[in-house]
């Protein structure tokens, strides 16, 4: 009897507080199945020496001290850091101009914006591929118009290719932190700026005194997806530099991949591959910090 | 174009749609399966092949899968270390076949071609060297020799009135020549690295002989010091600050014939490269090479070099491995294969066909009715002839070193280090 009863009552107590639980099933599953799994994987192979081949050996700590030993490593690091700063440094005013400028309801704004929107549609190698093309020293664009200002060694001068490198990733991925801040820019509400207005503040005060205070959040949130995002960077340097010239523009992300599948080195490979797992939850969490610290903090003060 | 595409694919996934060697579970499945390169037109030939055997062996059939270039050196590395490779395995010997031997992912052929003597005396001795690990056969030379040919416009000479060089000194001296005229010495696609890693293998080879580099793939302790390697790399940095290599080489790519078009062009001189851009120049060129203003010549002697200027260096051949994990049926199909059709005489006429010279004893007398007679007997000649016809370093190399040498070479070609610091980087990872 008293079985039957607990066995009724219980469905109603689980579709209380357990349906929601059981819906973050599927998302765990592949998380553990591709993110977990892969993860531990590559923490067990960064101990192992392996040509990808042929049987694998447990090597200690032989990849590590090898990988920490290698000045390519530094170096590596240095690059990435560059481009992730760089690319931020670029990325993020010119898409906070853009976004406010897209704010505003024109019909020729947004007209601009779907323009605006292009590059995001297209693939990373694609776009790689076409500017390889277009700064072809003797075929590309400087060459077919005649401009000999556009004739330079752009992907075989160090600095040339990096410069190339932070040009095309912004290029690339303006159009979506501008489509972020756009959004940002439409959330601050009409009566800051009616209010500024009365007291006679210009556009330029209206725009360092509400909308850049008011876009903190967006800014760390556009600035997390940057920076991480940075990390990843791959597809796009293989195709249009191939971390070169020399290593140039090598970043972690190239240097695992040039390790593990062109010297066959997976061991050392994977080691990188976990310093970069680290690096990007590091820097996730100082950018969660930096924003998340009064989360309940209203944005929208003295509104 | 295709091929940084190709590359950048297989560089997101290694794990696509494939076709992995199924074990013989169902009855009449268990045919052999083979995976090749998709460049036209190569392509063809082996596909056509492919064809001919299976039309004659209805009971044993291949099942072909195309792959680009870059994409297909990934790809066949991830499917042999799953233990999924195909029957056979397509590549260009050396030190990644070394590395599949190691594993013990392919057959040992040697016996084999003991049985079948008159196959390996119909093929050139000489590619069988990329083929041979520690005196053992892994696998058939097949399809092409690609030796290393310097190219030049006939156009450009007349225009400075030069003949073409007899020596090195002769390149450094028509360098500021053709400069003055405004036309690049030398095209280069300097991104690839191999193609910079050309030159050094002539250097290297026109001043100390095949020994030099023999004792960087004996694993000599410190080999790269050498004087003569030292001063060899000296020589191409020399020619480099010299304005030999046209402006801006390192952002130029083989994969997109960049380097070919500015021969063709006539924005640059010579170019040296493989022999298989004969055929694409013929193809992409217009009428530069129909109209007979390409030239071409064995790399020229050095100066008080001891190397024997009839040596050249490439590819002696391609090369076709049989996986250990295919089943006796799939090995049996293969083997057939290897006898009859792979370089049957069908397949040696279309080779020529393609503008290329087989590996196959006597080809040359196919030469006679194709348009491009006088290049191929160029480059039979050079094979025939060739003390020694030494494998392209990179596919020498274990992968582990051939990266390294190719980063180093760049770096070279740079002016970023010195041949001192070249040849300690490169000290570290000899016999690695």
């Amino acid at each position: 009897m008293s079985a039957l009863a607990t066995s009724a009552t219980a469905p109603k107590r689980k579709g209380r507080g357990g349906s929601l639980a059981w819906m973050t099933v599927p998302a765990l599953l592949f998380f553990t199945g591709f993110g977990l799994i892969p993860l531990v994987g590559v923490l067990v192979l960064s101990f192992t020496s392996w040509d990808g081949l042929g049987d694998i050996h447990f090597a200690g700590v032989d990849s590590w001290a090898n990988v920490l030993a290698d000045p390519g490593l530094p170096h590596a690091l240095w690059v990435t850091f560059l481009v992730m700063a760089l690319s931020w440094a670029v990325q993020t005013p010119a898409s906070i101009l853009l976004g406010t400028f897209l704010a505003n309801h024109h019909r020729y704004r947004a007209v601009l914006s779907v323009v605006y929107f292009i590059p995001l549609l297209l693939s990373s190698a694609a776009i790689a591929i076409a500017y390889k093309a277009l700064l072809d020293p003797n075929f590309g664009l400087g060459a077919g118009l005649q401009i000999p200002l556009l004739v330079q060694d752009w992907l075989g001068d160090p600095y040339l290719a990096f410069g190339v490198v932070i040009f095309v990733v912004s290029w690339q991925f303006i159009p979506f932190h501008s489509l972020i801040y756009q959004g940002g820019v439409r959330q601050i509400p009409r009566s800051m700026y009616e209010a500024a207005e009365l007291d006679g503040a210009g556009r330029v005060r209206m725009f360092f005194s509400i909308t850049l205070p008011q876009l903190k959040y967006t800014i760390i949130t556009s600035s997390t997806l940057m920076v991480v995002g940075s990390l990843t960077f791959f597809d796009l340097i293989f195709v249009l530099t191939a971390g070169g010239p020399g290593d140039a523009t090598r970043v972690l992300a190239l240097d695992m991949y040039v390790r593990g599948w062109m010297a066959s080195q997976m061991g050392p490979a994977s080691v990188i591959a976990v310093i970069l797992v680290l690096v990007g939850l590091v820097l996730a969490l100082v950018l969660r910090r930096l924003g998340g610290r009064d989360a309940s903090h209203s944005q929208l003060e003295g509104a | 174009m295709g091929l940084p595409l190709g590359a950048a694919l297989a560089a997101c996934g290694s794990s696509g749609p494939t076709r992995p060697g199924t074990p013989s579970g169902g009855g009449g499945g268990g045919g052999a399966t083979y995976w090749y390169l998709s460049t036209q037109p190569q392509e063809g030939v082996r596909t056509r092949t492919v064809e001919r055997f299976n039309k004659a062996n209805p009971n044993g059939q291949i099942a072909g899968t195309t792959f680009q270039n870059d994409a297909f050196k990934t790809k066949i590395k991830t499917a042999i270390g799953a233990g999924q490779a195909p029957t056979l395995i397509w590549g260009w010997g050396g030190g990644t076949l070394r590395s599949y031997v190691q594993a013990g992912q392919v057959d040992d052929l040697t016996s084999w071609f003991d049985q079948n003597a008159t196959l390996k005396d119909r093929l050139f001795p000489s590619s069988f060297g990329a083929a041979t690990i520690d005196g053992k056969i892994y696998a058939m030379p097949c399809e092409t020799m690609q030796p290393i040919v310097l190219y030049y416009d006939k156009r450009s000479f007349d225009k400075i009135g030069a003949q073409p060089p007899q020596t090195w000194g002769d390149i450094m001296d028509l360098v500021p020549k053709f400069n003055a005229q405004g036309i690049a010495p030398f095209a280069l696609g300097g991104q690839s690295r191999w193609t910079n890693m050309m030159w050094l293998e002539f250097l290297f080879d026109r001043m100390g002989g095949p020994e030099v580099f023999q004792a960087v793939f004996d694993a000599e302790k410190d080999a790269w010091n050498n004087p003569i390697a030292i001063d060899a790399l000296g020589k191409v940095q020399e020619l480099v600050k010299a304005d030999g290599f046209i402006k801006g080489f390192s952002s130029i790519t083989a994969d997109s014939n960049a380097d070919q078009a500015l021969l063709y062009t006539g924005k640059a001189a010579m170019m040296l490269h493989g022999g298989w851009t004969y055929g694409s120049m013929k193809q992409d060129g217009g009428d530069f090479v129909s109209g007979g203003n390409l030239g071409y010549m064995n790399f020229p002697p050095i100066d008080g070099g001891k190397g024997d200027p009839t040596n050249t260096v490439g590819n002696p051949g391609q090369y076709m491995s049989i996986s250990s994990k295919a089943t006796p049926e799939q090995k049996e199909i293969a083997k057939k294969f290897f006898a009859t059709e792979l370089m049957g005489d069908q397949a040696v006429k279309e080779w020529v066909a393609t503008g290329a010279v087989p590996i196959v004893k006597g080809a040359d007398k196919e030469f006679a009715a194709s348009d491009d007679a006088e290049f191929l007997n160029f480059v039979y000649n050079i094979a025939v002839n060739a003390k020694t016809f030494a494998q392209s370093w990179d596919q020498a190399l274990s992968p582990t070193a051939a990266e390294v040498l190719l980063d180093n070479i760049a770096k070279l070609f740079q002016l970023s280090i010195s041949p001192k610091e070249f040849a300690t980087n490169m000290n570290a990872v000899i016999g690695k």
